[in-house]
């Protein structure tokens, strides 16, 4: 059984048909890649799923159990933990407030010395800044406060959108780099990204979106092979 | 009508016309207006405490939000008539937090993601409702209710109601209160969270909802408190005590800059102060009122988000 499995999923924004009933799934341990261009419907396909944007059709299980209609909220306790497109972390509070949202649904706190330093191992620089307002760190600080703060929930399901967006080549190895160690420690990814190349390359398998539909899939392996992937997503 | 004419905190001034005499009167004067200031603008604090809590989390203009302290006066008339000042100060906070609650829950989350002017439209008809349907149940005349006399007291010979000292003892302690409820706690984390991304407070599992009923609770509650002062000043109560207040206060949470926890407090001092100041001068008292709206208009040409308002960030 799929630990995530998305069925028909249909969105729309009014009368505009963002997804156009989209199936796929995401088994345990694996790295799953949602690649498409900008539009494609991507971050529609991430919110949808976790309930933030209410879907129109389809089905969404988690670990065989119905969550279609269930609430955002409510989702988190479930095991999936979402890192936003945009990173959207907590501008106003200090680093380690945000990690103190991130466990926010985490009912025994006595776990959270243990979560907070496993963070700050992770992602050492969080460590340094720690007492600082989020708002003024920089962009590839941002993103690893948005990866911790989703790491603090403990989630089965790490959900990523577009993790690389806006930073330096380093720092966009790096957080592959980061996504990957996540994985080996037993958490399940699906990702979204633009950046095929690297994506493909840390995916077990992958799918491509296009103008809200599922166009291809493969293991991560074929997908890169392919002779359309390479033509639309990897520069020929 | 401005809470600051109701003040009965006089000065006197002796005979003497000796330069030391007037220095002296001046310094009165001053202590009667730092006192009188501060404990107007506290009100107005409290009070802009509401609409400014409600703003940021709901994101919208809880116009209704004056008519609360109506209510909470109402309530403790009624309580008064057959018990005594605490129990009808515990139950007038009962019933604004309840009205508060059931307003949003009844009025404001059908309308959750509607457009804002639609919101606005029904929190005037709501405050509209409130003010008709206390003239329905209690008539078009004024209730006459007195909740505890504390008397006056001399200091440096000026007399000083001490309702005043008390108003500006309880918003002193309630304003500390609220900001390390709002730094310290889990909740209060969590109404920070919702007023910056209500979607990024979402996937950490915080429940928008309950945030906001939490925050129309407290500031319902902060309207009862209002009211509770209004009603120590003069002791009469009618269906619209809160809608001139309400529109100040809510002038005082723009001031601050609106969202603005520390700017409401920022907001109602000034407004308190500009309040006592223009009404010890006989010839600008009449125009108080222009005085306050014509400092709100300067300050949002100057400062268009308040003093302490935050620009828009835009989203990346
Ligand atoms: N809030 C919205 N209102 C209307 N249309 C939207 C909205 N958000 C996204 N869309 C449209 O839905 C489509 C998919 O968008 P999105 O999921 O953001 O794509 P991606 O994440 O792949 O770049 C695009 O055509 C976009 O213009
Ligand atoms: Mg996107």
């Amino acid at each position: 059984m799929a630990l995530l499995e998305v069925k028909n999923l249909e969105v729309y924004y009014g009368v505009i048909c963002a997804l156009k009933g989209i199936s796929f799934e995401v088994n345990r341990g694996e790295i799953v890649t949602l690649i498409g261009a900008n539009g494609a419907g991507k971050t529609t396909t991430m919110q949808s799923v976790v309930g933030l944007i209410p879907k129109r059709g389809g089905q969404v299980l988690y670990n065989g159990k119905e969550i279609t209609h269930t609430p955002c909220h409510k989702i988190v306790r479930l095991g999936m933990t979402q890192v936003p497109e945009g990173r959207r972390i907590f501008q106003e509070l200090t680093v380690y407030e945000n990690l103190l949202m991130g466990a926010y649904s985490v009912k025994d706190s006595s776990g959270f010395k243990n979560d907070i330093e496993a963070v700050y191992t992770r992602f050492p620089r969080l460590a340094e800044r720690r007492n600082q307002i989020a708002g003024t760190l920089s962009g590839g600080e941002q993103q690893m406060l948005a990866m911790g703060r989703a790491l603090m929930s403990h989630p089965d399901l790490l959900m990523l959108d577009e993790p690389s967006m806006g930073l330096s080549p380093l720092l966009v190895d790096q957080v592959f780099e980061i996504i990957k160690d996540i994985n080996r420690d037993g958490t399940t990814i699906l990702l979204v990204e633009q950046n095929a190349g690297k994506s493909l390359a840390i995916s077990d398998r992958a799918y491509v979106l296009e103008n809200g539909r599922i166009v291809l899939s493969g293991t991560g392996k074929e997908l890169s092979e392919s002779e359309m992937v390479r033509k639309a997503y990897l520069g020929g | 009508m401005n809470i600051s004419n109701l003040l009965d905190c006089s000065v006197m001034s002796g005979g003497g016309a000796s330069f030391g005499d007037k220095l002296a009167d001046i310094g009165r004067e001053l202590i009667t207006i730092i006192i009188n200031g501060l404990s107007v603008g506290g009100i107005y604090a409290m009070i802009a405490l509401g609409y400014t809590m409600v703003y940021g989390i709901a994101k919208m203009l809880n116009f209704a939000h004056g008519d609360i302290i109506m209510v909470g006066a109402y309530a403790i008339y009624v309580v008064m008539l057959i018990s005594n000042p605490i129990v009808a100060i515990l139950c007038s906070i009962v019933v604004c937090i309840l009205m508060g609650v059931l307003i949003e829950k009844v009025a404001y989350k059908p309308l959750r993601g509607a457009s804002p002017l639609a919101v606005l439209i029904t929190a005037i008809g709501v405050s509209y409702l409130l003010q008709s349907l206390a003239q329905i149940i209690f008539g078009s005349d004024p209730k006459f209710v007195v909740v505890y006399d504390f008397g006056a007291i001399n200091i440096l010979g000026v007399r000083i109601q001490v309702f005043t000292l008390v108003t500006l003892a309880v918003t002193v302690v309630v304003m500390v209160a609220l900001t390390l409820f709002v730094k310290m706690t889990r909740i209060g984390r969590a109404m920070i969270a919702v007023s910056e991304d209500k979607g990024a407070a979402q996937l950490m599992g915080i429940n928008v909802n309950n945030i906001i009923t939490v925050t129309f609770a407290i500031g319902s509650s902060l309207a009862a408190v209002a009211g509770l002062f209004y009603l120590l000043k003069a002791p009469t109560v009618s269906n619209t005590l809160g809608a001139m207040p309400g529109i100040k206060a809510f002038t005082a949470a723009v001031i601050g800059g609106i969202g603005s926890i520390p700017g409401a407090m920022l907001g109602g001092l000034l407004l308190g102060f500009v309040e006592c100041i223009a009404a010890k001068i006989t010839v600008i008292a009449p125009y108080t009122d222009a005085i306050e709206f014509s400092i709100l208009i300067i300050i949002l040409l100057v400062r268009p988000t308040g003093f302490l308002g935050k620009k828009r960030r835009e989203k990346v």
